[in-house]
């Protein structure tokens, strides 16, 4: 690693005010990516401002119809919470199958979403459950918070404070591990939200997590894996590595998507 | 330089550390704490699994700063002060859950806190679930069978 100070953030203010002191100030959560990044010298920030102490970002709680979880809330409290088994199963399944468990007690929800890597999971859920982030300035929907390859919405100095997911009528969540990374090779995420049916695909595109618009016109009409007649991704769009080229990973979108919603009846 | 205090294996430690030492090398080099292994650098071993205020966790994937005034169980803590071995260590060594015994410190971190967690919830641990907790956990030796041996034979003598 490169040398670099550490700031420990009080509050949001705090940290949002230490953020706007320097341009290369990184934001430290869970630090689950972050950290084996640094090790590898990929970034060099000169100051690590660490956000994964303000208690009050840590939390799961039910808001009416929706699910309301902390930007600081790890993977292991979402996959265990109550709550979050009770209300959005898909969600606590997905939480519980990141990474590893050593992983999951310390990476976040709102890293995870901040960082945007196309193999994460999160991104999938916050796409097909409709979910509205919530930052130090602003809500985002999920559909303008991301926009690309590690790419979000987030200005420079703005930090995700809560996800707010819209609990569905039904969803589930199916990936394609890769054999030896374990990050999703490809992921499908299914809801059916109470604006229609929703599909996010992680893993696969070269913008990252997106929506299957063709199949969720194709769910409204039939809800059944014969919605995925006729419908195929193009190859060309999606990643393509040692592990697996565009066409693999385009007929994987609909194996996952077909195994999802077998996974939903 | 940064000062950092923490509780490692109930004392209390302290140390001025460059801010980015990771707390895999503050165990092993700054308080010699050698028991903690790293083994790939990329936080996909698992063999520097310790436990921070109880949970496991990679210690080379965490910064020794972000843990300042946590409780940091490591392998060294485990075994009862008069050497008695801890459950989990005794089951390894009756069925052979190690071959060369680097990846062991991890695997044992990582196992008693599995145990912990399934007893906690009420979760019925069998096989296919230690073989799944694992992921994080990599042995080059054993082909983790009696890995997985140990850690069954330990959850029925370990109390939460």
């Amino acid at each position: 690693m490169y040398s670099f100070d550490y700031y420990k953030a009080t509050s949001l203010t705090d940290a949002v005010q230490k953020l706007s002191q320097d341009d290369d100030t990184s934001l430290l959560a869970g630090g689950q990516t972050l950290i084996p990044t640094l090790k590898q010298r990929l970034a060099m920030p000169t100051t690590l401002v660490d956000i994964s102490r303000i208690d009050d970002l840590d939390f799961i709680r039910l808001d009416g119809d929706t699910l309301v979880i902390g930007a600081a809330t790890c993977h292991a409290t979402v996959a265990t919470s109550q709550t979050c088994i009770d209300h959005i199963p898909a969600l606590a399944n997905l939480a519980g199958h990141i990474g590893d468990p050593a992983v999951r007690h310390r990476g976040t929800l709102g890293g995870s979403v901040a960082n945007n890597d196309p193999s994460s999971d999160y991104p999938a859920a916050a796409l097909a459950l409709g979910a509205t982030i919530l930052t130090t300035t602003r809500e985002l929907s999920a559909d303008a918070f991301f926009t690309g390859l590690f790419e979000t919405a987030l200005e420079p100095n703005e930090i995700v404070r809560e996800v707010r997911f819209p609990k569905p009528s039904r969803a589930a969540y199916t990936k394609f591990p890769n054999p030896a990374s374990r990050y999703a090779m490809v992921g499908v995420f299914i809801a059916q939200t109470s604006t229609g049916p929703r599909v996010a695909v992680t893993g696969a595109s070269q913008a990252g997590v997106f929506r299957w618009t063709e199949l969720e016109t194709n769910l409204a009409q039939d809800w059944s894996t014969s919605a995925l007649n006729g419908l195929s991704l193009e190859g060309d769009t999606m990643l393509s590595d040692l592990h697996g080229d565009g066409d693999y990973r385009a007929h994987l979108v609909t194996v996952m998507a077909k195994r999802t919603l077998e996974a939903m009846a | 330089m940064p000062k950092i205090t923490m509780t490692v294996n109930g004392q209390e430690r302290s140390a001025d550390i460059e801010a980015r030492t990771l707390l895999s090398s503050f165990l092993r080099e700054d308080l010699g704490l050698t028991g903690t292994h790293v083994g790939c650098d990329t936080s996909q071993c698992g063999a520097c699994v310790v436990h921070i205020d109880g949970q496991a966790v990679k210690s080379c994937a965490t910064l020794a700063l972000q843990n300042e005034g946590r409780e940091i169980t490591t392998i060294e803590g485990l075994a009862n002060p008069d050497g008695t071995l801890h459950p989990m260590q005794a089951a390894f060594h009756e069925n052979h859950g190690l071959q060369c015994g680097f990846c062991t410190p991890g695997m044992i971190m990582t196992a008693t806190d599995m145990i912990k967690r399934y007893q906690a919830s009420g979760a019925p641990l069998d096989e296919k679930a230690v073989r799944a907790e694992l992921e994080g956990n990599l042995c080059r030796c054993t082909g983790y069978q009696n890995i997985v041996k140990a850690i069954l034979a330990a959850s029925t003598q370990m109390t939460a």
